[in-house]
């Protein structure tokens, strides 16, 4: 059979780009229209006006001086960060003792991680607040730092798990003949070549800790993560949007830049295990 | 600098498979001993109970006068080479070779020499700033054995450690992993599945079935004088003729499938044991280099229909039949070359000059003084 050949700009329309233009464009353009939104003045933004007109940073000085996004952002980089670095540091030990030590039981302790992490919040919601409340810790970093790593955790240890089973057993066996302790082994030898596997957990963790919204509404209602503060702008009689934008184009930039640092690492990280090589 | 001793070593799986059984063996200071066998004989699992990788269940192993049965491998001062080299993906050449010593908290300079100096015996100096992905197959080989080399450990243990490369590359790097080991003079094992590696490389060469430790000596004895079917069927290649055949009365002659073979006094006197089984079945054994094509007709003869012949230049290679039923030692062949077997196909190694062709009858002289017997039921070799 012979096939047209095509030439000039006409060869890069086929089916699979038009797709994949149509489904950016579907996740993309609202973002974009939230970011030229967050610089339009409060006349113009309930309007059909495409771009601002004149461009105004107004929206962010108010999110950040009248609605003290600046304390928000750095309540969420704490919990994040902690709850991100407690993560990895756990799930790297838990991944690699599930994954290569001898141990009883590992398939059971699989399962019940499994369980865990598609456990609803919202179903441990009520008595996680009554223990917190008990212990003291509302309005605490902590109150939401614990949680968040326990919910995060089981997901980072599967993903590193079996990166860690990805990694040739005899690498390791060289480094006891060489004298490491498995701790170091782990450190010197594993971890390096499961950095794809520990971007992965990371970013995911840090995304899911980022925009997490219930626990931090029901444990630190005064000291505020980014979402929680969103939620306070405006009144029932007005929603200022063009502050809600600036605030949300802000929350996005850790999570953008993450993903554009480490894209190439998350991808082979998502994939690993899909063939073994 | 030592030799390993093993005593009685043996190997059982939690689920109750038995991987060694009472393996017994020394490796003398400085020698080289080559582990060989079909793929599940054990010889890895004796590597790794000596490395110290894993438990033994039974026996004594020395390293140096040393029992090591319960010390870490760390402890045993050992090296090994892997099959799929294991080096470190993220670290440069150098860095792999001087990881041990760097764990052993030398000085850096102490390191960078040592480094240095093994990768001149290796001829890796120039790539001692590469990382692992950008060296060819018999570079990354190079420098996992400068990983071994540079600890300076009493033992070498090396698994299979040439399979990875391509043929030609294997050769080149048989004689290079000899000519270290010479060099240093440290006792090595070495384990592999191919014959031909084996013969080549070690001073002794411990022949393993099952688990069974079959026969354990020098690479010429093991040729010359098997010490049962399988050790002559697996070393050797091509490998040797087996077939069943019945020895007459007074053991004067050997009759293999319809044709006879006249034995000398020679043959009786070399394997007295031989008269025990006159007029009864054996097992004979000829190598394909002691069947040259019969030229005057006088002697021992085999005739044979030819059914391919292969030129090598230096010889030929002639593939023949005859009416006897082809013995075969289960796991010596791979297992498409032992369906082939099955029809008294056999292999005789002749003068390029002779003229033989393919689907006509050749005859062969039989170096009857050569001539290998084995017992049919044990499988033991008929001598004393």
């Amino acid at each position: 059979m012979r096939t047209k050949r095509r030439y000039g700009w006409h060869r890069y329309i086929n089916i699979i780009t038009v797709a994949t233009t149509l489904t950016v464009l579907f996740v993309a353009l609202p973002i974009l229209w939230m970011i030229i939104s967050s610089f339009k003045g409060p006349s113009s933004i309930n309007t059909n006006v495409i771009l601002p007109d004149p461009w105004s940073t107004a929206n962010y000085h108010t999110a950040f001086v009248q609605y003290d996004f600046g304390k928000a952002i750095a309540t969420s980089l704490i919990v994040t960060i902690c709850s991100t670095a407690l993560v990895l540091g756990i799930g790297t030990l838990a991944g690699y003792g599930l994954g290569r030590m001898p141990m009883r039981g590992k398939f059971p302790i699989m399962v019940a991680m499994l369980m865990i992490s598609v456990f609803p919040s919202i179903a441990v919601v009520a008595p996680l607040f009554l223990i917190m409340r008990t212990i003291g810790w509302l309005n605490s970093y902590q109150a939401l730092i614990l949680p968040y790593t326990a919910f995060n955790l089981p997901f980072a240890i599967w993903i590193l798990r079996n990166y860690f089973l990805g990694i040739p057993k005899e690498m390791e066996e060289t480094g006891r003949i060489d004298g490491a302790s498995p701790l170091r082994t782990v450190w010197s030898i594993v971890l390096p070549q499961a950095t794809p596997g520990l971007f992965t957990a990371g970013i995911f963790c840090f995304t899911a800790c980022w925009t997490e919204f219930l626990l931090a509404l029901s444990f630190n209602p005064t000291l505020r993560t980014i979402p929680v503060q969103l939620s306070t702008v405006g009144t029932i009689y007005e929603a200022p949007f063009g502050i809600i934008f600036a605030a949300s184009c802000v929350a996005m930039i850790p999570i953008v830049i993450l993903v554009l640092v480490f894209r190439k690492s998350v991808v082979s990280g998502l994939t690993a295990g899909a063939v073994k090589g | 600098m030592a030799d390993v001793e093993l005593e009685k070593v043996i190997k059982v799986y939690p689920n109750g498979f038995t991987a060694v059984h009472e393996v017994t063996l020394t490796v003398g200071d400085g020698e080289f001993v080559v582990l060989v066998g079909p793929s599940g004989c054990g010889k890895t699992t004796i590597l790794r109970m000596i490395a110290g990788l894993e438990d033994i269940t039974g026996g004594v192993i020395k390293i140096g006068e040393k029992v090591v049965n319960d010390l870490n491998p760390k402890e045993r001062d050992i090296a090994m080479v892997f099959q799929n080299y294991a080096l470190y993906p993220h670290m440069t050449v150098a860095e792999n070779i001087g990881f041990a010593l760097k764990l052993r908290k030398m000085p850096k300079d102490e390191i960078q020499r040592k480094v240095k100096e093994a990768a001149h015996i290796l001829g890796l100096t120039e790539w001692l700033d590469r990382k692992p992905a950008q060296l060819s197959g018999g570079q990354r080989q190079r420098v996992a054995m400068g990983r071994a080399i540079v600890r300076e450990p009493s033992v070498f243990l090396m698994d299979e450690p040439l399979s990875n490369l391509d043929a030609k590359l294997r050769v080149q790097m048989r004689s290079e992993v000899s000519r270290i080991q010479r060099q240093l003079g440290v006792a090595t094992v070495y384990v592999t599945h191919d014959q031909t590696e084996a013969m080549t490389m070690g001073d002794r060469v411990a022949v393993l079935r099952d688990g069974y430790l079959q026969q354990y000596d020098n690479p010429q004895v093991l040729y010359d004088n098997p010490d049962n079917v399988f050790v002559a069927a697996f070393i050797g290649s091509p490998s040797m003729n087996l077939y069943e055949a019945t020895l007459e009365p007074g053991a004067t002659a050997v009759r293999i499938g319809s044709q006879t073979v006249q034995l000398t006094e020679q043959v009786r006197i070399a394997r007295p044991a031989l008269m025990r089984y006159a007029g009864r079945k054996v097992v004979v054994g000829l190598r394909p280099e002691h069947l040259p094509a019969s030229t005057n007709g006088d002697g021992p003869e085999l005739k044979g229909n030819v059914d391919l012949v292969e030129a090598l230049g230096s010889e030929l290679l002639v593939h023949f039949t005859i009416d006897a039923e082809r013995v075969i030692a289960e796991g010596a062949h791979e297992e498409d070359a032992e369906d082939l077997l099955k029809s008294g196909e056999g292999v005789a190694r002749v003068d390029p000059r002779a003229s033989i062709k393919p689907g006509t009858t050749a005859t062969f002289s039989v170096d009857v003084e050569r001539m290998q017997f084995f017992d049919p039921d044990s499988d033991a070799a008929i001598r004393g």
